[in-house]
């Protein structure tokens, strides 16, 4: 296969609430490829969850409304995930497409035993013995990590820990080897030496399975770790669309040196306090048109009352795309901040 | 878990004990009369009511009295003060007509209310979802002996759609047990069903949002599935808890109304019928039976409960 593994078009997910609606994700595009981590990042409310969880068809309701693509490579031939019908979705989940959660802690149901619960998955998919599907599971938990993972597998969640329930659910979500792992903040729940460990899952079922990962995070730190390519993600759109470098060596979009910026950093001397994003992302309520960060941007001008597309910017191999209309060189120059990346001060343009 | 049992029979034994005591004062001691005298009923001869005396112990301490009392409880000579008969019999007779009530309507409310609580939740918000809403509001505000009166009443008497009320025994003929039983079970039935479709209704609509539903839902389960493994497994576990709770309850007293306004002459309606005469023996020994029962039902739920969730731990 020639094409991308996932292909998402202009997704646009809408949800009706009593305060009007709000546009959640605003024509939202990226590819995946098999391989490859893909990190999506963005503060609380950017519209990264609900991007990922519309492509498992979780935000479906009789108040949510689509529209856009997310083609999925099924091996024979294309499924649309946001057109598909309840049971096509159905059948590429858990399967095709699998998801880690954010809170391990309560994904799991805890009247079920661990292993009972990831046989469920199997079961749903595939047609196999209940006993040859608790041998996968054992083989499973094992990998990731459980000790003793023949006795572990009759243990209810509760008498796991948190680090362990993480692992269940990544055993649970590699059961049927998908083509695509969407991990939701899997990491932000737990303590950093777990994190670690579970990044490592991570990377080894990007290398052994040909699958593709889509890291959905806040955390800067676990995206330099692990990402091949990065997309930030500002009020329901992509607002800056990169490879890790790029986005960590040269950021287009004065919101990604706000993130960089926002960083603490042991090689560096410790500031005062750490620098912050002044103010609010603008509600999703009733968006004006123009660049959405530029209530909060120093570097506001005329230009950006008009909406940016995003687009390539910055020269290099083309797939580099932001939506700032800053010239790259003046970006360049406003994104030093006492020799590091940060919002930087205003000046006038 | 065996020893959560022992220790639960200990404290059975406990409850019995104050609950026998307190039934004792209430009606040997409080009424601040010569219990003789009220025993014997009126226009007693002074030579019944010595009779009384020297039976019951009158004459002697409290706590003689008290033992007296129960010795007649406990060995089966409890006899009734107006008709003679033997407690222990009439209790054994009634039994198997109060659980026929009992067990039935229980079932019944239970089956009614999954179905009606389910369907609400899942329509929540729209009409035939307010519409139950009503339904349930008005069956828990109307009273068993009312609406059992009218029942029985209407579909019994005046249509003879149903016998007007009394009892046929299961082994004679198990349909006629069941068409005598029809109107009892829906009448007792109705405050119940209204009652935990309600309850279900919303701990559905809790459990939906649960994370690991949403686990369910990504693992790709059918939503039927998700519904009854994921959803109804967990929102039944307060639900059954209260079932136990509740049939324990019926079981001891609140089939009085329900066994009286049909005429079935189970346990409750010897229970109401020694109240209204004052006829200390049978209430006495009702008093301890329904004790016994609700500590029993409590410790099964309590195990249930445990065997339902395994976040539980019985100790």
């Amino acid at each position: 296969m020639s094409g991308p593994l996932l292909s998402v078009e202009d997704l646009h997910v809408t949800f009706r609430t009593e305060e009007g609606d709000v546009r959640a994700v605003d024509g939202v595009s990226f590819t995946l490829e098999r391989g490859e981590v893909l990190a999506i990042v963005g503060e609380s409310g950017s519209g990264k969850s609900a991007t990922v969880m519309t492509l498992m068809g979780l935000t479906r309701s009789a108040n949510a409304g689509f529209k856009g693509w997310a083609r999925l490579d099924t091996g024979d031939g294309e499924l649309d995930l946001v057109s598909a019908t309840d049971e096509a979705l159905r059948r590429v989940r858990g399967s095709r497409v699998a998801m880690i959660f954010q809170d391990p802690m309560t994904s799991l149901n805890p009247v079920y035993r661990v292993g009972d619960q990831i046989v469920e998955q199997i079961r749903a998919h595939e047609r196999v013995s209940e006993a040859e599907a608790m041998d996968r599971v054992i083989q499973l938990l094992d990998r990731v990590g459980i000790p003793r993972a023949r006795e572990r597998v009759r243990a209810f969640p509760h008498e796991f820990s948190g680090g362990m329930r993480q692992r269940a659910m990544i055993a649970m979500a590699l059961s049927c080897q998908p083509d695509v792992l969407i991990a939701d903040e899997p990491t932000t729940a737990l303590d950093v030496t777990i994190q670690a460990q579970i990044l490592e899952r991570i990377r080894e079922l990007r290398e052994s399975a040909d699958a593709g990962v889509i890291l959905v995070t806040h955390d800067l730190g676990v995206v330099a770790e692990i990402a091949d390519r990065v997309a930030v993600m500002y009020a329901g759109q992509i607002i800056e669309q990169g490879t890790l470098d790029e986005i960590f060596y040269d950021p287009q979009h004065p919101y990604t040196w706000g993130l960089l910026g926002s960083i603490a950093r042991v090689d560096r001397p410790r500031p005062g306090r750490l620098p912050a994003i002044g103010g609010m992302p603008p509600s999703l309520h009733d968006l004006r048109v123009g660049c959405r960060f530029r209530t909060r941007c120093p570097h506001e001008f005329a230009k950006c009352a008009e909406s940016p597309p995003l687009e390539a910017r910055a020269g290099g191999a083309g797939d580099h795309l932001d939506r700032c209309w800053l010239p790259p060189a003046e970006k360049a120059e406003r994104r030093e901040v006492g020799g590091q990346i940060g919002l930087g001060r205003k000046e006038p343009v | 878990m065996a020893r959560f049992v022992l220790r639960r029979l200990a404290g059975m034994v406990f409850v019995l004990f104050a609950v026998s005591v307190l039934t004792f004062l209430i009606f040997n001691v409080i009424p601040n009369s010569d219990p003789a005298v009220r025993m014997a009923g009126r226009q007693a001869s002074e030579s019944t009511i010595e009779a009384i005396r020297a039976e019951w112990g009158f004459d002697k301490s409290l706590p003689e009295q008290y033992v007296t009392t129960m010795k007649k409880v406990f060995t089966g000579d409890l006899e009734s003060q107006f008709t003679r008969l033997n407690v222990g019999e009439e209790i054994r007779k009634g039994i198997p007509r109060t659980l026929s009530l009992a067990v039935g309507a229980a079932i019944m409310w239970m089956v009614l209310a999954l179905a009606l609580g389910l369907f609400s939740a899942v329509r929540a918000g729209k009409f035939s979802d307010r519409f139950l809403t009503i339904l349930a509001l008005i069956g828990i505000s109307m009273p068993v002996f009312w609406v059992g009166a009218l029942m029985s009443h209407y579909l019994g008497f005046k249509l003879g759609l149903f016998p007007n009320g009394g009892y046929v025994e299961f082994a004679k003929d198990p349909l006629d047990w069941a068409y005598h039983l029809i109107l009892p079970w829906t009448a007792l039935s109705l405050l119940f069903i209204g009652f935990y479709s309600r309850v279900l209704r919303s701990n559905v609509l809790d459990t939906i949002n649960e994370d690991y539903v949403r686990t369910a839902r990504a693992k790709g389960l059918s939503e039927r599935r998700v519904m009854v493994r994921h959803v109804l497994r967990n929102s039944l576990i307060p639900i059954v808890t209260l079932w136990g709770l509740d049939f324990g309850a019926v079981v001891g007293g609140g089939a009085i109304l329900t066994e009286t306004v049909f005429g079935i002459q189970g346990v409750g309606q010897y229970f109401g019928d020694g109240i209204a005469q004052l006829d200390v023996p049978p209430v006495l020994a009702v008093t301890m039976l329904i004790a016994f029962f609700i500590v029993l039902l409590n410790t099964i739920v309590d195990i249930a409960y445990a065997a339902l969730d395994p976040r539980i731990r019985l100790q």
